[in-house]
């Protein structure tokens, strides 16, 4: 009996041991987690260097201190928030729609719309006939160039000589 | 038996002129950005703006949670920016503390270290394991080294008695010697 206890105590020690390190593992965010943030922020001193795939020893510390403020139950926008007070907004992947910053999200927009309408427009010229002619050949003169118009006149000369 | 030919529509004159206006404001953007980008660090004989240093706890300035640079008129200011990741910024810390340790009783000169894109764990570690003692705070927004237009770290600013900028060290000091010189050009 006394042996059952032992045993029981022993497995029980054993379980709480084990429950308590999953607990503390599942209070840890996962790499995924971590990187689902670093992946919206760049580098501060690699330029173009999105933070979950810096190699850097300084990249390396600002996944870690990502994964502390999560396990501090900072959300998102907190973290996001604390790297630019710190590192300033140019280590956002998106930037802050302030200012020049506007310039980002509205050129390229406006560039390919500019871009598309003309285009259209050149299509459409194009598409158009360059000379509407009631098809008799006396105009043709009109849309031919003069070296054109030279050799035709030639190969008519020649036409009218071989009859 | 003919039709006319339809005169060819181009781009309206209001459009060219607004296409043009864009090509050259964003020429001219580009252009500015670019001279800023290559007109490298702040340079000697330039007027130092006033700017605000917060400053880790332990690593005050006379009691001062922050220090500006105004609070030195008359001082010769040693600004160092550094980092915990840099690692030429490790061959000149001792250098650092040891020309501070030599100034500080005179109190005519004063260390300031602004810690570059850093995390605050690390900063203090670095601190604590080269033994530095004089204020040391984290750049915030990397306002001041932007307006330094630091290159990189280590990077080192002499500052006159009159917020003029008079020496910029680029990369690790060899020698305390070193130090001692730049700062002895501006002692009486």
């Amino acid at each position: 009996m006394k042996k059952t206890l032992q045993i029981l105590t022993f497995a029980l020690i054993l379980v709480s041991l084990f429950t308590g390190t999953a607990l503390a593992q599942d209070n840890v965010p996962t790499d995924d987690e971590v990187n689902a943030i670093a992946q919206q922020l760049y580098c501060p001193v690699c330029e173009n260097t999105p933070l979950d795939v810096c190699p850097t020893e300084a990249c390396r510390q600002w996944r870690e201190l990502i994964r502390l403020q999560l396990s501090q139950g900072m959300t998102e926008a907190e973290i996001k928030q604390y790297f630019v007070d710190n590192y300033g907004a140019r280590v956002l992947a998106e930037p802050p729609r302030t200012g020049l910053n506007w310039l980002v999200y509205i050129l390229p927009p406006a560039i390919i719309l500019l871009g598309s309408f003309f285009l259209f427009r050149s299509f459409q010229e194009w598409a158009k006939p360059k000379v509407a002619s009631a098809g008799t050949g006396g105009d043709r003169s009109e849309a031919s160039s003069p070296e054109k118009d030279d050799y035709v006149a030639r190969l008519e000369e020649e036409l009218k000589t071989r009859k | 038996m003919t039709e006319t030919i339809p005169q060819k529509r181009g781009v309206p004159f209001w459009a060219q002129i607004i296409i043009w206006l864009l090509i050259v404001g964003l020429l001219a953007l580009v252009g500015v950005i670019l001279g800023k980008r290559q007109q490298g660090t702040v340079q000697p004989g330039d007027a130092i703006p006033d700017f605000i240093l917060p400053l880790f706890s332990g690593y005050e300035y006379e009691g001062k949670s922050e220090v500006q640079l105004s609070d030195f008129q008359g001082k010769v200011v040693v600004l160092n920016f550094w980092a915990s990741w840099c690692k030429p910024c490790e061959q000149e810390a001792a250098e650092l503390e040891e020309a501070w340790k030599f100034y500080e009783p005179g109190g005519e000169v004063v260390f300031l270290g602004a810690d570059y894109v850093d995390t605050e764990p690390e900063a203090r570690a670095y601190l604590k394991k080269f033994g530095i003692t004089y204020s040391n705070g984290p750049d915030m927004g990397t306002k001041i080294s932007q307006m330094f237009r630091i290159r990189g770290v280590p990077e080192t600013y002499f500052i006159d008695q009159n917020g003029v900028l008079y020496y910029v060290k680029v990369g690790p000091f060899l020698s305390v010697d070193e130090i001692k010189s730049i700062v002895a050009q501006k002692l009486p």
